[in-house]
């Protein structure tokens, strides 16, 4: 495929050591080197792209190659997300390229920025079938504002659905610059990967910093490795940072010592000589948790510490909880351990300890956005094979009272009792784009979500960008679901917080025989409270078996019933059949009974089972006849 | 194919833990006869029609391939003094066989192991496969009850139900049988068959009844999976059978059959006497060692249960070889055998020494006592048993008290 470039079949370390002094890691020239991210939405074909990037510039041969390369997770792969940012060094025609890679997804835009500081340049890569999706514009947005030189590229124009010249006609105009400008590659094929590769030394401008100041390097992501402990990525502004060098953390100020310091091309590669200015690399210090090397952050000589930090990044704050509890009782201790594991590597979550009559003993917590939230509860059931029961998403609330007392909550459980002044919630600003052909119904939706339109502007002839403010409460749930269906997966959604505002909500309760069960309950708008009820208590009936007596479901606000429902007492429980001397059946079929009822969660004497909360608690109308079954 | 058990040795040796015990109890012996005319819609038992047998074990041959069987358990089970207490011919269709067949096998039983002065020898018969001729030779060659499976008295019931025989004809069996000579007759009777109504039901019942049999069974219609029934549900030919019609049935039988002077003694069983209870079942449930000859017939000897080979040429060719037909068995654990001994005796009309019971059981039987599903004049004597309602629960308290 890429038989064209000889440097493509010899390993990377005999690469490196034909590269001459001036390129050597540790003592770069920083002329030479240019740092660079991609932006891109999810199946833009980023990690193909960077895949060719690999093999082109020769640190990964044809025969070690392996696609997306660069997405260590299983989770990554699988979805085809790029979770966490990396960065790799290549070698191009006697220059350094540092590739940062970053994620596409509106959650974790807070790692874009760390990304977009490292970074001279932004390599803008759009899918030449669909055109740019708003979160790639949103990150577009923050590329300008950090004043990076901005490559646009077309992808994947190999496809037969491809439209390059109504696309780059629309990237023209969102950035200024002449549709000729636009380059045209296929990662699939490597079409175009060279010419972008000579683009990037071409214009984007190298580092500049001062060699001989303290050094200074801004730590743009910090992951942690079972092996080796944290790693932390670090791009070098100032001065140099040395292997078995004591150094700072200037925010935390802790000591700690570099045990290891080198470059990912694209495994990691120790530098006897360090990381010089511009240089982007990594450093192992043998600390075990993450927020000791915080994002952001900025690390110096302990020995000739630099005056000033360099400006970090606002911490990311969770705008999202949601309780997780392990189905089974016993596994609580679990859970802890696999939240203590996952927090060493993402520093975004939080969770605190609580319980809940109905569910147990789990931890409440909190996130970026519902993909973090997936994403975390995905990797605790697959890494370490736990159960997971969680609850509906909830944001925080703002709760005044009568006698002007204030809570702030984050759990149903947390909604106060008595006379209530006032309730606030989060607002987003939130950008959707989409074929024109769509708008009807994405107002329809985000008007059914007590949305308000702010405006719209058509980015091209018939594709148009539509602005609303939505309670954050109201996207958390199926909005994103219901978005991607009623525009047969055309339409794009970002969106920012934009403070709060006050509105009319209820807590409402689920109550099993006169009982509340505390899992089910969910703070709505008091419009969508009977609505929320009915449903509820339909769900219910349908996914808890038949007891020993009548169980009746209700749902309430405060005392009053607005839904209910029965489920009537069962009335026959016994194999009537003649099975002869087959003994053996029977007392399996009994012991599989017995099994089935141990995983019954008690609520008050009722007998619920654990696909019931699952179910009830999913936001997909299918999973209910899933369970059913 | 997956034995579901541990590998037995082709000469059947038991280990010889479950033999100390042999001669303690009662022995019964079960001989399977996997044939039918034709095959009913809900049957999933382990039998087979002429065309789905194919060549390779003939029906002529059956008789002689089960006495080999019966010779083999003979030498199993070693010399001791074993005589039979019980024999029950099942299926299938055991009289689908000359009735000189089952006479020759029981003839190998009493020579083999003998039978009590008083034994109690069942067969198994369909209604239209018997006539006096056949329950003569039966009864002459030492046959004493017989079970018919009268299943409905209303036709379009027996036709969901795939049965050949008439309305009348059970009723006519059940006189051929008692004018035979047998003293005891039983009637199986099915409940919940979709378009049946519960006066159908109480005609079935009362149809019966009055044919005069010391014994009826009735169980509920289980659709298991695989079969036709199955299928004509899952089409949406026909209703799937409702729990709560099934506990109606379940009332109006027992209300019918007592006040016609059965009692019940297990929960699917009614009888008019103490006598009259099968006590071939009785073994069963009562953990009982018995031989179950014939393919897929299922055995238990102290503690020790093993299944045959399910399809007869595999069954008649083991034995041809001079092997045991045994497919697998398992050594029961204390932990099984107390599960068990809940679930089979729970379900008697004296029902279970709450002595027996684990002590972090004993809440829920007093909690089972209170919401009326045990009877308390029993639990006073210190017994566990079903009241009305708690026979309709049965497995819900066999749960809670294992």
């Amino acid at each position: 495929m890429e038989g064209g470039c000889p440097a493509s079949r010899r390993p990377p370390q005999t690469l490196l050591k034909r590269t001459s002094v001036r390129t050597q890691t540790g003592q770069t020239d920083p002329a030479l080197i240019r740092n660079f991210c991609i932006i891109a939405h999810i199946d833009h074909g980023k990690s193909t792209l960077a895949d060719r990037m690999l093999q082109i510039t020769g640190v990964v041969d044809d025969r070690s190659m392996r696609a997306q390369y660069l997405d260590r997770m299983d989770i990554e792969r699988e979805r085809g997300i790029t979770i966490k940012s990396q960065a790799v060094r290549l070698p191009w025609n006697g220059h350094v390229l540092n590739m940062i890679d970053t994620p596409g997804h509106v959650d974790f835009t807070y790692e874009v920025s760390r990304s977009l500081q490292a970074c001279e340049g932004a390599v803008l890569l759009v899918d030449a079938a669909q055109g740019i999706e708003a979160q790639t514009l949103a990150n577009l947005y923050l590329a300008m504002n950090n004043d990076l030189n901005i490559i646009p590229v077309l992808n994947k124009i190999d496809l037969p659905a491809a439209q390059p010249e109504k696309y780059a006609e629309e990237l023209a105009n969102l950035i200024g610059c002449e549709p000729s400008d636009v380059l045209r590659v296929s990662g699939k094929t490597g079409i175009g990967v060279k010419e972008l590769l000579d683009h990037v030394v071409d214009t984007v401008p190298a580092p500049v910093g001062d060699a001989n100041a303290p050094a200074r390097a801004l730590i743009f992501d910090s992951v942690y490795d079972t092996y080796r402990g944290v790693v932390t990525y670090v791009r070098v502004i100032d001065g140099h940072l040395s292997k078995r060098e004591r150094i700072l953390m200037m925010s935390t100020k802790a000591h700690h010592e570099t045990l290891e310091i080198g470059v990912i091309s694209p495994e990691p590669l120790p530098s006897e000589r360090g990381l010089g200015v511009g240089e982007v690399g990594y450093l192992i210090t043998g600390v075990k948790d993450v927020r000791q090397s915080r994002v952001g952050d900025t690390v110096t000589s302990a020995v000739k510490p630099a005056e000033k930090a360099l400006e970090g990044y606002a911490h990311p704050r969770p705008m999202v909880y949601s309780g997780l509890y392990p189905i089974d009782g016993d596994e609580f201790p679990e859970l802890r351990e696999a939240l203590d594991k996952l927090r060493l590597n993402d520093a975004a979550l939080v969770y605190e300890p609580e319980s809940s009559a109905a569910l147990g003993f789990g931890f409440r917590c909190g996130f970026l956005g519902l993909l973090h939230m997936e994403i975390v509860r995905e990797r605790l059931e697959r890494e370490f094979n736990l159960a997971l029961i969680s609850t509906a998403p909830n944001v925080i609330y703002r709760v005044i009272m009568e006698d002007g007392t204030k809570h702030v909550v984050t759990n149903p459980s947390e909604f106060p009792e008595g006379k209530i002044a006032e309730i606030y919630e989060p607002v987003v600003k939130a950008t959707v784009l989409a074929p024109s052909e769509f708008i009807g119904v994405i107002m329809e939706l985000c008007q059914g979500r007590r949305g308000s339109l702010q405006g719209m502007d058509y980015l091209s002839e018939d594709r148009v960008e539509i602005r609303y403010t939505l309670p954050l409460g109201e996207i958390i749930f199926d909005f994103f679901d219901q978005l991607k269906s009623k525009t047969r997966g055309y339409a794009s959604l970002d969106y920012e917080p934009s403070g709060e505002q006050d509105a009319d909500l209820v807590k409402v309760d689920i109550l099993l025989q006169g009982e509340a069960v505390d899992a089910f309950s969910a703070i709505v708008h008091r419009e969508k409270s009977y609505a929320y009820g009915v449903d509820m208590a339909k769900k219910l009936k349908e996914l808890i078996p038949r007891q020993q007596f009548e169980v009746p479901i209700q749902a309430a606000i405060g005392a009053r019933v607005i839904a209910r429902e029965n489920i009537r007492a069962i009335r026959k429980d016994v194999l009537a059949k003649c099975y002869g001397g087959d003994i053996s059946r029977k007392r399996k079929l009994l012991e599989k009974q017995k099994e089935g009822k141990k995983r019954m969660k008690m609520v008050g004497r009722v007998e619920v089972p654990q696909e019931a909360f699952v179910a009830a608690l999913s936001t997909d109308t299918s999973a209910v006849e899933k369970a059913k079954k | 194919m997956s034995l579901d058990g541990e590998t037995v040795p082709t000469s059947g040796e038991l280990p010889s833990a479950a033999l100390t015990t042999l001669g303690v109890r009662p022995f019964g012996f079960y001989v399977h006869v996997p044939f039918c005319a034709s095959r009913c819609g809900y049957c999933d038992f382990n039998t087979y029609t002429a065309s789905e047998l194919g060549s390779g074990a003939s029906q002529s041959a059956y008789a002689g391939t089960v006495i080999e069987e019966i010779r083999l358990a003979r030498r199993v089970l070693g010399d001791v003094d074993l005589p039979v207490s019980t024999v029950f011919f099942g299926g299938g269709t055991p009289t689908l066989l000359p009735p000189t067949d089952l006479v020759r096998i029981l003839k190998a039983l009493h020579e083999e192991f003998g039978l009590d002065h008083d034994a109690e020898v069942t067969t198994e018969a369909n209604p239209e496969s018997v006539g006096p001729r056949e329950l003569a030779i039966l009864r002459e060659g030492g046959l004493n009850r017989i079970s018919f499976g009268m299943q409905s008295a209303r036709s379009h019931v027996l036709q969901v139900l795939d049965r050949k025989h008439t309305p009348g004809r059970a009723a006519q069996a059940v006189q051929e049988a008692k004018e035979a000579g047998f003293g005891h007759v039983n009637l199986d009777l099915i409940y919940g068959t979709p378009g049946e109504t519960d006066d159908d039901w109480r005609a079935s019942l009362e149809a019966a009844i009055a044919t005069g049999p010391d014994h009826v069974s009735a169980y509920s219609l289980i659709v298991e999976t695989g079969t036709r029934l199955a299928g004509r549900i899952r089409r949406g030919d026909l209703p799937m059978p409702d729990d709560d019609v099934a506990a109606d049935r379940y009332l109006i039988a027992d209300e019918l059959l007592e006040k016609a002077g059965f009692s019940w003694y297990e929960v699917s069983n009614w009888a008019t006497s103490e006598q009259a209870r099968c006590r071939h079942n009785l073994l069963y449930w009562s953990g009982a060692d018995w031989w179950g000859a014939g393919p897929g017939a299922h055995s238990h000897v102290g503690g020790v249960r093993w299944w045959n080979v399910k399809h007869p040429s595999a069954y008649a060719a083991r034995l041809a070889e001079g092997h045991s037909p045994a497919h697998a068995r398992e050594r029961t654990s204390a932990e099984e055998r107390t599960l068990e001994r809940v679930m089979l005796e729970l379900r008697l009309r004296d029902g279970f020494p709450l002595d027996d019971l684990a002590k972090e059981v004993r809440p829920a039987a007093a909690k089972a006592l209170a919401t009326g599903l045990l009877d308390v004049e029993a639990f006073k004597k210190g017994r566990a048993a079903l009241t009305l309602q708690g026979r309709l629960l049965a497995d819900a308290v066999v749960r809670d008290l294992t």
